[in-house]
Formats: C-alpha cells, structure tokens, sequence
C-alpha cells in the first residue's frame, strides 16, 4: 500500500488541530457578531423608545408652534450634547398637539418654521412643509415625522429614542391630514 | 560603515532582492510625466499616516470632548493647525491623485490582461479611499459632521427590510451620538488605513511582478498568447533599470505635490471644525466636504420616484462596471487614440461631476432663510408705488416668498426670479398661483387674508421692464368689453 491515500499519524493529528481550531473560532465568533451587532439586537421592536415630558401644556401658546428640546432617553456616559434633541410643537388649541422631528423627512437636515408664512423650511435641498407638518414642495416623499404624543399631568409628553430616518418602521409615522394648511 | 552593513545583511539578506527590484527593467517610454500620479497618491497616504499619528496625540474621540480637542489643536497646540490642516488638504490632494491615476490607467489601457487584478485592487483602494474620507468628516466632530451622519443614515434607511438595523449598526444605537463617534473613530484610524496598507503593498507588489504598463502605440493590440512574452522582449530591446531611469520623475512630482499640500495648508489653513455638535443648534446648513458635493447636488435635482433606486442601485452598478471593465475588454486595443468611447465616458463622467460639483457650490435648489429679513426690496421696484403696491411689496418680504425668489439678484432661487413677473402671469394667474401654489410652490392661501393677497398681487403686476407691458388676459377683455363694463 503506497502512503498516498492513507492518513499518517501526524496528518491526522494536524486534521484534529484544524477542526480544533475551527471550532475554538466558531465559538469565539459568536460572542464577537453578538457585541457587534448589539445595537441592532438591543433596538428590536421599540426598547429604544420612552416617554419623555417636554414641558408643560402652558408653555406652548395656543397657535403657535415653539421649538422644544429634550434629552434622548438612551444615553451613554461619553455622549455630551449630542443627547440633547430639538422638536417643533404645535399647539393646535386646547389639549390638541403635534409635535414634529426636526429632521427633514428627505435626507434629515433640521427644519426651520417660519411663522409668518406658516411654512417649515430645509436648508439643504429646499424641502417645504405646511403648519401640520404635511409636505409643501420639494424633494420630501412625505410630511415631517411626528412624535406619538400624550398630555400627562398638565406635561406634553412624547414618545422618543430613535433618530427619525424615512426608512423607520412604525413609531413615527405620517398622519394624515384632512386638509394641508 | 560597510561592515556595519554587511553585518545586518548578512541576517536580514535583502540587499540582493531589493536592488533587483530598483534596477529591474521597464519599457523606456514609461519614463513619462503622464506615470507619477500612482507614487504621488502613495507619497500623499504616507503623510496621511504621519499626520494622522501626529492628530492622534491631541484628539479624543469622544463626542463631548472631539470638538473642544479640535479647537485645542487650532489654537493651543504649538502648530496644531498646521499639522490639522496638512492632513485636511492631503485628503482633498489623495482623492484627486487617486481619480487622476485611475483615468490615465483608463485611458492607457494599463488594466488590460495581465493586470486586471492590479485593476481591481485599484478600485477596492478608491473606495477606501472614498471612505477615509467620508470617516474624516465625521472625526471633524462638527454641525456638518453631526449633520451629514443624519444624512448618511437617512440614505442607509431606504435600504428595503433591513434600512433600520443597518442604521443602528451606522450609529452604533438609536442616534447619532459618542458609539457613533467612537466607531467612525475605528474605521478611519485602524479598519481602513489597515486594509489599505495591505492593499498598496499587492497592489505596488503587481506592479513589480507584471512590468510597468508600456506606453499604448495605436494599433499594437494585446492578446493574452503573447502579450507576456511581447512585454519581455520590449523591456529587453528597449528597457532601461527603473533606478534611476525612470524614478527621477516620480522623485521631482512626489516633491512638488508636497510641497503644494503644504502651500495649501499654509495659505488656507485648517478645515474648521464649524459649530459644536448641538443638535438643539438648528440655525445651521450643513454642507459636505468638496470630494462629496456632487452627490449633495444630484439628491437636490433628482425625481422623487428616481432617488431611492438611484441612491441604493447605482452605486452598485457603477462598483460592478468597474470590477468586471478587466473582463470585458483584457484584450484589444490600448491606446486611447483608437478608443473613442473610452475618451467620451471619461469626458462624460467628468463634466457631470464638475457641473454637480459647481451647482453645489451656490445651490440653487436651498431657500436663502435669511433673504426675507436680509435682502430688502431693491429701491427701483418701488418708485412710484402707490400704497397698495407698497403693502404688497411688504407682504412679499414678511410672508418669505423672498426666500425662494430673488429681486434684481438677491434672494433664493428655488423657485423663478420674479423681476419680470407681471410680464409672465396675468393678475388672476398670480392670484392662482399665490392661493393654491403649484409646480413645487406651497400654496399660501390659508396664510394670506384677502386684503394681503391683493397687495400682494398688485405690487407683483409693478414687475414688469419699463418698455414691456404686463400680461393680460385678452378674452376677459373681450367679455368685458361685450357687457360693457370695460372702463
């Protein structure tokens, strides 16, 4: 019998080393895709997301829309100001609110409201969105990104966590209006 | 000293190998100006790498701290700005080399058999490249920094399915935040320039092994029987040592264009950082930097039913083209002279991106947010108002329709400049318009009451030259005529 098709013993031991090592890497591969991809795994569903109070109901004019700004609810220690988010309310009249992204619909770019004409502004590619925050003109396929909203307390609370991107599931989506303007 | 040398060599034994490969033969005519941009992009990277280690002794990648340690290498640290601003304009400088590299290997038809793979490592250096650049705007923690990461994560969003989870793993969590900064940080300082030194090393090693490109004779063609032995016997008939024949001018041009990244970074000083990260800041327009301004102006004119495919898909399609150029044509004519479709794409692509890239330097397409209380209605236009016309020119500045429309050259122009208005639209053609908008104007009729409308309208009907009548409505006229109305 020639040596060829036969497995010598030190083969074999270098077969069992690679398997070894195969497995030693599986093992440590799973631990290392799970740190990875925490912040996907962390977010599923909505975990990223809590009730967060913006001030209370007598602060907002009946009317008129205010920019507010509030701290995102997931922070880590090295964050500084970043956590620090701004949102556009509008006090419809009484207890009735919306409350906006800032973030352009299009690309994100923060809006500008211009009270004298009742628009929403976007610096970057001219994107323009009526008062309720339904699409004016411009490149956005759709209106700003509201926040679910509640009145606890006497505090308009919002429902946040997660930058807004046209790409988002469900939590923020597009209401509809009756009528643009 | 001699001994000292022989000494190493004795152990490390590379003299032999490494004066072989300096005084290995190439084709004379590659000894040309049109062969330096390759060591160029090369000499640029490795002050990138110095540069880089050198900013890292100051910087701290921590989103409350990177922009104060920015501003501490501007004005602190003993030239800080300097170093700052020669790895700010050694990226602008490596960009261009590597797109300039890569035309004149086009156009050379140097990616032909058998140096497709040569080709396409190229092209996995260009995208890192592009990503260097795109991770260094974010090191730059600034309000374009913060702003362009949205951006970046609006575009990765549109993904289908998986938009949302690619966002999170982009940001490192549900915002733009310090994960974010800190894995921006990895990229550019260990993932990418790792991979990339590994990549220049095949890269420079194919370039060894397969022989400088020989420059491309019109009709000489390349087939891949005997290419190889063609090339052997030119640099026999016809080669002379790469050392010193042909190095020199990579020598003179790596020099020069260091010396002008440093001119550059002299005279023009460091890339900001512009405002801190605040994302309550809203009084900001965040703009990319230069290599990126083309694909900021091709989002602002793109149809909205074309954006996302040409967002997600072409940068795809473009990747694939160029990995498989190798493929479809490793044979065949080299010389651009006999390539007029070759010249014309590379004319092509070049015009476009130049005037994307212009656009972007003024956009057109951004409402001025500044024009209504900045630009005030130039004095001609109102001569001779009457009060009406006067209150009108009012409603126009208050209610910014100067943010999108310029007078005699001020103003937006998102939408038409409006200095010969009344000779384009009818009286009830801008009431029209005004009330319900259209073609990509909002509709201002819930934000007008009548009497402001009417203002409006009749300063716009003033807008018209002094010699050209403003537009009318010719069967209003004749109705009014017919029921005898007409005054």
């Amino acid at each position: 019998m020639s040596n060829e098709n036969t497995l010598s013993r030190r083969g074999l031991f270098m077969n069992i080393g690679m398997l070894f090592n195969g497995l030693v890497a599986v093992a440590l591969a799973l631990p290392i895709m799970r740190f990875l991809l925490s912040s996907v795994t962390r977010g599923r569903g909505d975990s990223y997301l809590s009730w967060v109070p913006l001030g209370r109901v007598s602060e907002f004019p009946e009317g008129e829309t205010r920019l507010a700004t509030f701290r995102n609810p997931y922070v880590m220690p090295t964050d500084g100001k970043t956590v620090d988010t701004a949102c556009w309310v509008r006090r419809i009249a009484g207890d009735q609110f919306q409350v906006f992204a800032v973030n352009c619909a299009h690309l994100g770019c923060p809006v500008r409201w211009f009270p004298q004409s009742g628009l929403f502004m976007c610096p970057c590619h001219g994107g323009a969105y009526y008062r309720d925050g339904s699409r004016a003109s411009g490149p956005p396929e759709r209106g700003l990104f509201e926040y679910p909203h509640k009145i606890e307390n006497g505090m308009v609370t919002i429902q946040a966590g997660e930058l807004p991107t046209p790409g988002m599931p469900v939590a923020l989506s597009e209401k509809k209006p009756p009528c643009a303007g | 000293m001699t001994q000292i040398g022989e000494w190493f060599d004795r152990r490390l034994q590379l003299a032999a190998p490494i004066r072989e490969t300096a005084e290995h033969a190439v084709p004379r005519s590659t000894a040309s100006w049109f062969y330096v941009f390759g060591s160029a992009a090369l000499t640029v990277f490795i002050l990138q790498l110095v540069t880089g280690i050198l900013l890292a002794l100051i910087y701290v990648p921590s989103a409350s701290e990177a922009w104060s340690s920015l501003q501490a290498l501007n004005h602190d640290v003993t030239l800080g700005w300097f170093i700052r601003a020669l790895h700010g304009w050694g990226s602008n400088f490596i960009v261009a080399l590597v797109l300039i590299h890569m035309v004149q290997v086009f156009l050379f038809g140097a990616y032909k058999f058998p140096r497709e793979l040569t080709w396409i490592v190229g092209v996995f250096l260009l995208l890192m490249t592009l990503g260097m650049a795109f991770s260094g705007q974010v090191l730059r923690f600034d309000q374009d920094a913060y702003w362009g990461l949205g951006i970046g994560a609006s575009i990765a969003s549109r993904v289908p399915i998986l938009g949302p989870a690619i966002v999170k793993l982009m940001l490192g969590g549900p915002i733009i935040a310090g994960a974010t900064l800190s894995r921006f940080f990895a990229l550019h300082v260990f993932v990418i320039p790792g991979m990339l030194i590994g990549f220049v090393c095949l890269h420079v090693l194919m370039v060894l092994k397969l022989g400088i490109n020989e420059w491309p004779m019109p009709g000489r063609l390349v087939r891949r029987a005997t290419y190889v032995s063609e090339y052997h016997e030119l640099t026999k008939k016809d080669g002379a040592p790469f050392v010193p024949y042909a190095i020199w001018k990579d020598l003179f041009f790596a020099a020069f264009i260091l010396l002008a990244v440093a001119a550059c970074a002299l005279y023009f000083g460091p890339f900001g950082p512009t405002g801190r990260p605040d994302p309550t800041i809203i009084q900001t327009v965040p703009k990319p930097d230069y290599f990126f301004l083309w694909l900021y102006a091709l989002l602002s004119l793109l149809p909205l039913s074309l954006e996302t495919p040409v967002l997600l898909v072409a940068p795809v399609l473009v990747i694939i083209a160029l990995l498989l150029l190798p493929f479809l044509s490793g044979e065949g004519e080299k010389s651009w002279r006999r390539r007029p479709i070759a010249v014309l794409t590379v004319l092509l692509i070049a015009i476009m991106l130049s005037t994307f890239t212009h656009l972007a330097g003024y956009t057109p397409w951004s409402p001025h947010m500044n024009a209504w209380s900045g630009d005030p209605v130039p004095e001609r236009f109102l001569h001779g108002a009457t009060a009406l016309q006067l209150q009108g020119a009012l409603v126009f500045q208050a209610k910014q329709c100067r943010n999108c429309h310029s007078l005699g050259g001020l103003g937006g122009q998102r939408g038409p400049a409006l200095d010969s208005v009344a000779v384009r639209l009818t009286q009830d053609q801008l009431i029209r318009q005004v009330i319900q908008g259209g073609g990509n104007m909002p509709a201002y009729g819930k934000n007008l009451s009548p009497a402001e409308t009417t203002a409006l309208v009749a300063f716009l009907k003033t807008l018209h030259p002094a010699g050209q009548a403003p537009a009318r409505d010719a069967a209003r006229d004749v109705v009014l005529r017919e029921s005898g109305t007409h005054p």
